[in-house]
């Protein structure tokens, strides 16, 4: 919402302030001003002049030697008569325009742009005596261009050339030379923007802020006082108005203009118009659009002469109609869309737009104000359904007060005589069925005052009330709502205008008192952050990345048609393809990071990013899904691979204290990950997550070259959370000597570390404390289809030393496992 | 015989003096005081000694011995500093070398910042939730008092999967799940994952993260609001930071206030950081609507409580002084290592 500060002087006069304290005590009491612009910034010395004379240049075809009568303004080069010497090249300065009136900056003076109408330099431009072709030049006469405006707000400034001041204007305003072109232009002007709350529709109007600004600075608001006016004919006699559907239009004020006379506003319209950005068109238009911004509810007028029947009947379209808006578009509606029609046709979209058949051309004669309200959420949908905010359809949407209809259409009428615009018709329809019942809160002073924190006594809360018209009645302890404050309903609403007005920096700062509660972390963020900072010392950095992903996802994953997987939550209204389903695994997320770095040649990236996936339980959703927290580790280069990653895996679990051992299992289906280097990860004999190598073609599909090879793993934190544990307890240090043993192995091919090591664990017993892989050979050494392995086991009693006997009937036993898988010791 | 005995003595601490090696020393040693070393040697020939001198020269004996011994004791001394010192000469290292890399990752600013705010509301007695992503329309807006048919239920702002469930467009459904468990006092916060309609650019993301606080107890006051913030923003952005209440409007709360803090770059002078308003918004907050409370199934006749929501990326954003939204969810690894 864009507002001239002027605009509202004219309803609080007394209202005196810079436009910075304006800005600052505004946005303190709510009314939040996202910036102002103060038109004449890079204004200076800026008069009116009048032509008197223009001579052909000596030297220059292109240029004039103009004599310029600026009154009794002093500057360089202007003499005693006040006449000064101007050269200038605009197209529209000849002889036969002398005697009219230009705007002209005179040395020292400041322009805002230059005449090309390009973007505005920050601190204006210097205008000073200079010489074009050896004539000397004390100033320069200004384009609309060079004001820092455009023909949008002055459609009579020519293409290109001077403003020369209407003969209108020059009336109205009784401009001579000497005076201000600034003010004449009405720059002398600060143009606020607003950021309006939804709750506070009466704000979507100058007199609405006009309200809050008297409230704020203390003045007094004078509301423009407004009377029926009109000719003795009554409008009934002249036009029928039916609601069908009074849900959607809960009101429907209309008035007649007759013998329409077409011509522009005045410039004090235009002005107010202009600066709030709005292009002036004739006076018609101009009044609508003008009591559109003042009273915040848009109006709408139709050819009377086109309406058949000269009836009009409100209701809705049937599905299927469709219906040509003012604009040319054929607009598709269905039966929710309210249209406004006449005896026999649809004439426009109600609260969205007019119909081509009903426009308001400068031929029209007589026309009809439509003022109504209609059901904002209603316009909002048909809005969207049609494709088209306007903004009448947007003021609409936010549900407007049902009184404002017939003061903004006596006002249009009013404004109608005093622009001898047309003869306005007596009387008024206003088709109300169901008027709003008045509105009251009880005042409770305590209550306001025990929940905001404050003492604030009685005598300020109704000081304010009254700034703000709600009326208190003592009797019945009553605060009368008045109905264009849509927004106040209870006493929390009254506390805040209560505490908007004392203001909101002159309440103490305390803390909460009471029942004291234990700040903490839940278990779940407990193991997370451990989890967390364990890959981050194992060198992984912390990525984030995006839960909604493309499902060609799927595809680059080489994840088959009929996969679980491919079952994702799908967005109904994505932002495009690309973010379309919600992700029922983290690898192409923490792919499309890693390849990031790979593109950007990032070398020995490793990453993790702790995040959810989303499994549906049935398609299509009728309960939310199952999120699970993923932590997944990524990472390429020269410095990781398979046992890294799966060292570090170990280490994460070691760091929850479990204190199983890992379980690799590579009989799993992974289809991603390279099919003889993958595997599921086993903790206690439960699956706790996956990891491999990306499958090469999956890799090349995410942009890496083949020598690169690309580890993940992926670790299913609700499972790991489950087995995570806080506790630890002290188990003693070794106080009786160990035993080890070496066992050099030939091992058949097919058998695995695992498969040895479960024969250790299972054989071991108590006694066997530890043990490792110290070597491992395939080659020209061994035999084919066999490979050696070398184990060294440390074994130890926790109460006595060790015999050998001991030892040796555990060894005995293990390798009598070992033999099982035919297994042979080497000597 | 004394004089022998001063004459080995004196050439043995003269071999001492001369020797320039512990094997030397050592050898020295056993020549002269092993058990048949030349000092040693010469109680042997005690017997020429007269009885009566014996005993006198018994002592000088003992006398050569204990100074051999000494001059031995300090020769060693002197060749093991000097050994020390020779070797440690050697050992001695350019220190101005490059380190040796620790391989540790580093934490997202998202992470670290979000790690700040609940370190900060914890120390406060606030309690760590959490909510679920996808959410019940139910949740997100009708117990938040967004009634069917509000602009804030708009397709163009919010994800949907169907009518009934969409992606949460704010983190404060979980104050409605955390006042329903109906286990009162709260003082929570809830830091989540939230989505909106919003292209990527440099100041968008269809994806970020906010955090919601709440507090629901008898005799919660706006100043409780107020004063709970204004201590939040001095620790998490120092001790000198105001704080600016604006009224502002949220369909869940009344009264509702929008936060801003002096700018921590030009304390408040105004800069170009701060657009020259000398504020930074940082945050919305406000009691929350009796209508929210009830809805929830607490009493608001009994009950008063306050809520404010916080957007993580914007923290960061303003924290870390990072230009772009976007290099946030890129992860690339020149970003991430600076933090």
């Amino acid at each position: 919402m864009n507002t001239p500060l002027s605009w509202i002087k004219d309803y609080v006069p007394e209202l005196d302030c810079t436009a910075k304290e304006y800005a600052d005590k505004m946005t303190l009491a709510g009314t939040k001003v996202e910036r102002f612009e103060v038109l004449d910034k890079n204004l200076k010395n800026i008069v009116i002049g009048k032509l008197l004379d223009v001579a052909p240049h000596p030297d220059a075809t292109k240029l004039v030697v103009c004599k310029v009568n600026v009154g009794d303004v002093k500057a360089d080069g202007v003499d005693a008569e006040g006449n000064v010497q101007i050269v200038t090249g605009a197209p529209n300065i000849t002889k036969d325009v002398i005697g009219v009136l230009v705007p002209v900056v005179l040395d020292g003076g400041k322009v805002a742009g230059g005449h090309d109408g390009g973007a505005l330099p920050e601190d204006g431009i210097e205008i000073h005596t200079g010489k074009l072709r050896g004539v000397v030049s004390y100033g320069m006469m200004c384009s609309v261009e060079e004001l820092g405006s455009d023909r949008n707000a002055f459609p009579l400034a020519p293409e290109s050339g001077i403003y020369i001041f209407p003969e209108d204007v020059i009336r109205e305003l009784d401009l001579k030379p000497g005076m201000s072109a600034i003010s004449a232009f009405g720059m002398d002007d600060v143009v606020v923007e607003y950021e309006i709350t939804s709750n506070r529709v009466d704000c979507y109007s100058v007199i609405g802020i006009a309200r809050e600004a008297a409230a704020v600075f203390d003045k007094e608001f004078i509301l423009p006082k407004v009377e029926e006016n009109g000719s003795d004919e009554d409008v009934h006699d002249f036009l029928k108005v039916t609601v069908e559907d009074a849900d959607l239009c809960p009101r429907y004020t209309a008035r007649m203009v007759k013998n329409i006379r077409f011509a522009p506003s005045p410039e004090w319209m235009q002005k107010r118009l202009r600066n709030a950005g709005i292009r002036p068109i004739n006076n018609l238009v101009d009044i609508t659009n003008f009591v559109m911004l003042e009273y915040g509810q848009p109006m709408h007028a139709f050819d009377y002469d086109t309406l058949e029947g000269h009836e009009i009947v409100v209701k809705t379209a049937k599905d299927g109609d469709t219906f040509q808006t003012l604009d040319g578009q054929m607009r598709n509606l269905d039966h929710t869309v309210l249209m406004i029609n006449d005896g026999a046709k649809a004439v426009g979209i109600a609260g969205i737009m007019g119909g081509e058949n009903s426009k308001i051309t400068e031929e029209v004669r007589n026309v009809v104000f439509e003022s109504a309200n209609f059901n904002g959420v209603n316009i909002r949908l048909s809005a969207k359904k049609i494709g088209m905010r306007t903004d009448a359809s947007s003021i609409f949407e936010k549900g407007l007060d049902p009184a404002t209809t017939v003061q903004a259409v006596n006002r249009a009428c009013e404004l109608v005589e005093e622009l001898n615009c047309g003869e306005v018709v007596g009387g008024m329809i206003d088709i109300y069925p169901e008027p709003e019942t008045a509105r009251s809160i009880i005042f409770e002073p305590d209550r306001i005052n025990s929940l905001l924190g404050t003492s604030i006594p009685q005598d300020e809360m109704l000081r304010i009330f009254k700034k703000l018209e709600l009326v208190y009645h003592p009797m019945t302890h009553e605060i009368a709502i008045p109905s264009f404050r849509r927004d106040l309903l209870e006493t929390c609403d009254l506390a805040e205008e209560v505490l908007r007005f004392h203001g909101y920096d002159k309440i103490e700062d305390t803390l909460p008192v009471g029942e004291a509660t234990t700040g903490r972390l839940s278990y779940k963020l407990r193991v997370d952050a451990v989890a967390r900072t364990a890959a981050e010392y194992a060198g992984f950095s912390h990525a984030m990345t995006y839960a909604f992903e493309s499902p060609k996802a799927f595809d680059m994953l080489n994840i088959p048609a009929d996969d679980e997987l491919r079952k994702a939550v799908v967005i109904s209204n994505p932002l495009g393809e690309d973010f379309s389903i919600m992700r029922t695994q983290p690898l192409n997320a923490m792919l499309t990071a890693l390849s990031f770095n790979y593109n950007h040649r990032n070398e020995n990236v490793w990453l993790y990013d702790m995040a959810n996936i989303y499994l549906p339980k049935s398609l299509p959703l009728t309960e939310l899904p199952d999120e699970r927290e993923q932590l997944t580790l990524g990472g390429y280069g020269s410095n990781i691979d398979f046992f890294v990653l799966k060292g570090v895996v170990e280490e994460i679990f070691a760091q929850l204290g479990v204190k199983d051992r890992m379980e690799l299992k590579a009989d799993c289906s992974r289809p991603y990950f390279h099919p003889g280097r993958k595997a599921d990860i086993y903790y206690g004999g439960k699956l706790v997550g996956y990891m491999g190598e990306i499958h090469p073609t999956v890799a090349d599909k995410y942009g890496f070259k083949s020598d690169a090879r690309v580890y993940i793993a992926i670790l299913d934190m609700p499972t790991v959370t489950e087995m995570a544990t806080f506790d630890r307890y002290y188990e003693g240090v070794a106080r009786f000597p160990a035993v080890s043993r070496d066992i050099s192995m030939l091992v058949p091919k097919n058998v695995t570390a695992g498969d040895i090591e479960h024969v250790l664990m299972q054989r071991g017993g108590k006694l066997l404390e530890d043990f490792k892989l110290f070597d491992i050979y395939e080659g020209l050494q061994v035999a084919t289809g066999f490979k050696s392995m070398a184990y060294s086991l440390v074994f130890r009693a926790k109460d006595h030393t060790l015999t050998d006997d001991e030892v040796n009937s555990v060894m005995k036993k293990i390798l009598n496992g070992l033999n099982a898988l035919e297994i042979q010791l080497r000597s | 015989m004394k004089d022998q005995l001063k004459k080995i003595t004196e050439e043995a601490l003269a071999r001492i003096s001369e020797s320039g090696t512990l094997d030397e020393i050592n050898d020295i040693r056993v020549e002269f005081l092993g058990k048949k070393g030349r000092i040693t040697s010469i109680m042997k020939n005690m017997k020429d000694v007269a009885p009566e001198d014996r005993p006198a020269f018994g002592q000088l004996v003992n006398e050569a011995k204990q100074r051999a011994e000494e001059a031995i004791e300090k020769a060693r001394n002197e060749l093991q500093t000097k050994a020390m010192e020779s070797r440690l000469a050697a050992e001695s290292i350019d220190v101005t070398l490059p380190a040796t890399k620790m391989r540790t990752g580093h934490r997202h600013p998202c992470q670290i910042a979000l790690d700040e705010v609940e370190r900060i509301f914890v120390g406060m007695g606030y309690e760590v939730v959490e909510g679920p992503e996808i959410e019940y329309q139910e949740y997100n807006f009708t117990k938040l008092n967004i009634p069917e048919g509000h602009p804030a239920r708009d397709e163009q702002d919010t994800f949907y999967i169907n009518d009934e469930i969409l992606l949460r467009s704010q983190t404060s459904p979980v104050q409605a799940r955390v006042m329903e468990r109906g286990k009162l006092p709260i003082r929570m916060i809830a830091p989540g994952r939230v989505f909106r309609s919003d292209s990527i650019d440099a100041t968008h993301s269809p994806s970020f993260h906010q955090i919601e606080g709440l507090v629901v107890d008898k005799h919660i006051t706006m100043t409780d609001l107020k004063g709970t913030l204004t201590q939040f923003a001095r620790e998490l952005f120092g001790e000198n930071t105001q704080t600016r209440f604006r009224p502002h409007h949220f369909n869940f709360t009344e009264p509702s206030a929008e936060v801003d803090v002096s700018c921590f770059k030009c304390g408040g002078k105004g800069c170009r950081f701060c657009k020259n308003e000398g504020w930074i918004e940082i945050l919305g907050c406000g009691m929350v609507h009796p209508n929210v409370l009830s809805m929830c199934g607490v009493d608001p006749n009994e009950y008063t409580g306050f809520a404010f929501g916080v957007g993580l990326e914007r923290i960061a954003i303003l924290k870390y002084e990072i230009d772009d939204m976007r290099l946030l969810y890129e992860n690339d690894y020149r970003f991430l290592r600076q933090f």
